[in-house]
């Protein structure tokens, strides 16, 4: 008696969305008492959103060096028009604080959310594999979507919560050391706005779907890590000069790139979801 | 209750029918024989390959429900593929599987949670402790959250022993309080078809023991349980069904009383004697078909048991002093080499299949 060759859990059932959040909030868990993985996350962060800006900033508003503001305000003529517009200040010194806040600062947002997840989202599925709790959630009742969604929502949180985090604080110095000279709080201003919550999300899971994939096909963590560094290099350069392009560009230009990127991130990651199988989790290769 | 020994032995309640006999003012009447519930699981013609390697080679399997099941076979024999594809983490590429009349291949996620698995390894996240493990598996298999789950779980952590250890991390617990917390996650959503593969793997003899007697246990409340090992010694006396597997496909099935009929369908007696030149003389006596002697002690193959009573006197009356008369009964363990034996393979090569 002979059955067609059927592939587990490729039927069309609805997500649960408690399976989804189930295995995400459990991964987190585990990642929070993690100290090693998530104190290398703050000291990132802070470098990123603290220590570089407040430097930079006190160094051109407050120290008034000469050099640095002229050298800044060279470098602002390559802006676009646009860009240069949008500048505020009435002395050289607070354009420049201005402009090293609101345009310079743009990777950002972008190298510190994608390095994070890309770390987390690297170990998630060989890492059940490695230590051999693929065993238990192949047999449970979660289908392969929800626990791949469940990883990629585990994987994306810690990197994007760092982000908001270091956003918030970041345009608490920003106001406080730069504002004065601009007349008051000018920051966020609405392209980053767009930026943060329309551009970064989809690179992000952009990035995620090609490192999960990687994740549920290497044989090892150490590997998965190699292979994701090698591969969120360049995603994270596409997405550094679009986040930048969508600063100097203006708003609508930013809508038009974070809606190609969700396009792109949707495509990969139902592409991705194909790759994890419970064949996988379980460590077999070959199981299709 | 001591797996392993004779205490365990349960009653063969494998048959085909059911006799039922109604009750009623008139003498009692016995009504036609009926049928058998359907298997819980049933595996048929199943073929797995994993690249050149079939790791199941036309199984057929069928396991009635409420008793325990035991997989038999050396480590390849495809134990652990069968219980993958039974809860539908494997699909076949050939043959049917049906658990409680559903295909795990395609319904698997009803299958699934209608199972508990306990694996060689734990599969236990050392980071989280035994409770957030706990609350894991209730969350996943559709009990929630909340005070009630938590006293289930709590109930369930107390049966295995495991309780006091609740609030630790796991990865402070012994290979034991591991097995102990799987046990009991397993358990813990009242699952009705259990798979242990090799739960004992690794655990010292007395919290393997103890294991045991916990799986013993859980048949009690009406659970079917199908557990893998190559320990045959865990086997004895626990098993209801037998199913020996060597490269993927079952060699034999059925209740080890059933086999041992099958494989020694002859009396058998075990003899002792000071005199060793007596007991080989059995060997030529009246009814007896096969004789083995290590040292003072024989095993005694005759056409019936009323054959004892002439083969203690023959003992003394050679002038022997007889120092055991007891009836040999096969373990598992010869059942189970008898029946690779026979297969032909048995790294031991093949034999004419006659054991004594």
């Amino acid at each position: 008696m002979a059955t067609a060759v059927v592939t587990p859990d490729r039927g069309v059932r609805s997500l649960n969305w408690g399976h989804i959040w189930t295995v995400a909030r459990t991964d987190l868990k585990q990642l929070a008492q993690a100290r090693d993985y998530w104190i290398p996350m703050l000291i990132l962060g802070g470098i990123f959103f603290v220590f570089v800006p407040t430097v930079l900033l006190l160094t051109i508003t407050q120290l008034g060096s000469v050099d640095a503001v002229s050298q800044l305000s060279q470098a602002l003529e390559v802006l676009p028009e646009r860009a240069q517009a949008a500048i505020q200040g009435d002395t050289e010194q607070a354009r420049a604080g201005y402009a090293l806040a609101v345009y310079l600062f743009a990777p950002v947002a972008v190298v510190v959310p994608i390095t994070i997840s890309t770390a987390v989202g690297a170990a998630t599925i060989v890492g059940e594999r490695e230590r051999g709790t693929g065993e238990f959630l192949a047999h449970s009742p979660a289908g392969i979507r929800e626990i791949f969604l469940g990883k990629l929502a585990a994987s994306l949180l810690p990197g994007y919560a760092t982000t908001i985090i270091g956003f918030g604080i970041y345009s608490l110095i920003v106001n406080t050391i730069v504002g004065p000279d601009v007349g008051g709080w000018f920051f966020p201003t609405s392209q980053w706005w767009v930026l943060m919550l329309w551009v970064v999300p989809p690179f992000l899971a952009l990035t995620l779907s090609v490192v999960l994939r990687l994740s549920a096909k290497v044989k090892s963590t150490a590997a998965a890590q190699q292979a994701s560094a090698l591969v969120s290099l360049p995603l994270i350069m596409v997405a550094y000069s679009q986040a930048t392009g969508s600063l100097y560009g203006g708003n609508t230009l930013a809508w038009y790139i974070g809606a190609i990127a969700w396009v792109l991130a949707i495509i990969a990651l139902w592409r991705g979801v194909r790759v994890v199988t419970r064949g996988r989790l379980l460590g077999v290769a070959d199981e299709q | 209750m001591r797996p392993g020994g004779a205490d365990l032995k349960r009653d063969d309640r494998r048959a085909d029918t059911l006799s039922v006999t109604t009750i009623t003012s008139e003498p009692a009447a016995t009504v036609a024989p009926m049928p058998l519930p359907p298997p819980v699981i049933l595996l048929d013609g199943v073929v797995k390959t994993f690249g050149a390697n079939r790791a199941l080679d036309d199984l057929r399997l069928s396991v009635p429900g409420g008793q325990i099941t035991v997989l038999l076979g050396p480590n390849g024999a495809g134990k652990t593929t069968a219980i993958r594809t039974i809860t539908g983490a494997f699909a076949p590429e050939a043959g049917t599987v049906r658990v409680f009349g559903l295909d795990p291949a395609v319904q698997g996620d009803e299958v699934r949670s209608r199972c508990g698995v306990v694996s060689a390894k734990p599969a236990l996240y050392d980071r989280l402790s035994g409770l957030d493990n706990m609350r894991y598996s209730a969350e996943l298999y559709g009990l929630g959250r909340g005070t009630a789950v938590d006293a289930r779980i709590a109930d369930a952590a107390a049966r295995f022993g495991i309780d006091t250890a609740l609030r630790d991390q796991v990865g402070g617990y012994s290979t034991g309080m591991k097995t102990r917390l799987a046990l009991a996650r397993s358990v813990l959503h009242r699952p009705e078809l259990l798979l242990y593969d090799e739960p004992t793997s690794g655990l010292d003899p007395e919290s393997s023991h103890a294991v045991l007697e916990l799986i013993h246990e859980m048949t009690e409340d009406g659970s079917t349980v199908v557990m893998c090992t190559h320990l045959l010694l865990e086997a004895e006396g626990l098993a209801d069904q037998v199913v020996v597997l060597q490269d993927g496909t079952n060699l034999v099935d059925g209740s080890p009383g059933e086999l041992t009929k099958r494989y020694w369908p002859d009396a058998m007696v075990r003899l002792g004697a000071d005199d060793p030149a007596a007991l080989d003389a059995l060997e030529r006596a009246p009814g007896v078909i096969g004789y083995e002697r290590a040292d003072l002690t024989a095993v005694v193959r005759m056409d019936g048991p009323d054959r004892v009573p002439d083969l203690v006197f023959a003992l003394t009356a050679a002038g022997a002093r007889v120092t055991r008369v007891e009836p040999h009964e096969p373990t598992l363990e010869d059942l189970y080499f008898a029946v690779r034996q026979t297969s032909g393979r048995s790294r031991l090569g093949m034999v004419d299949g006659s054991a004594v």
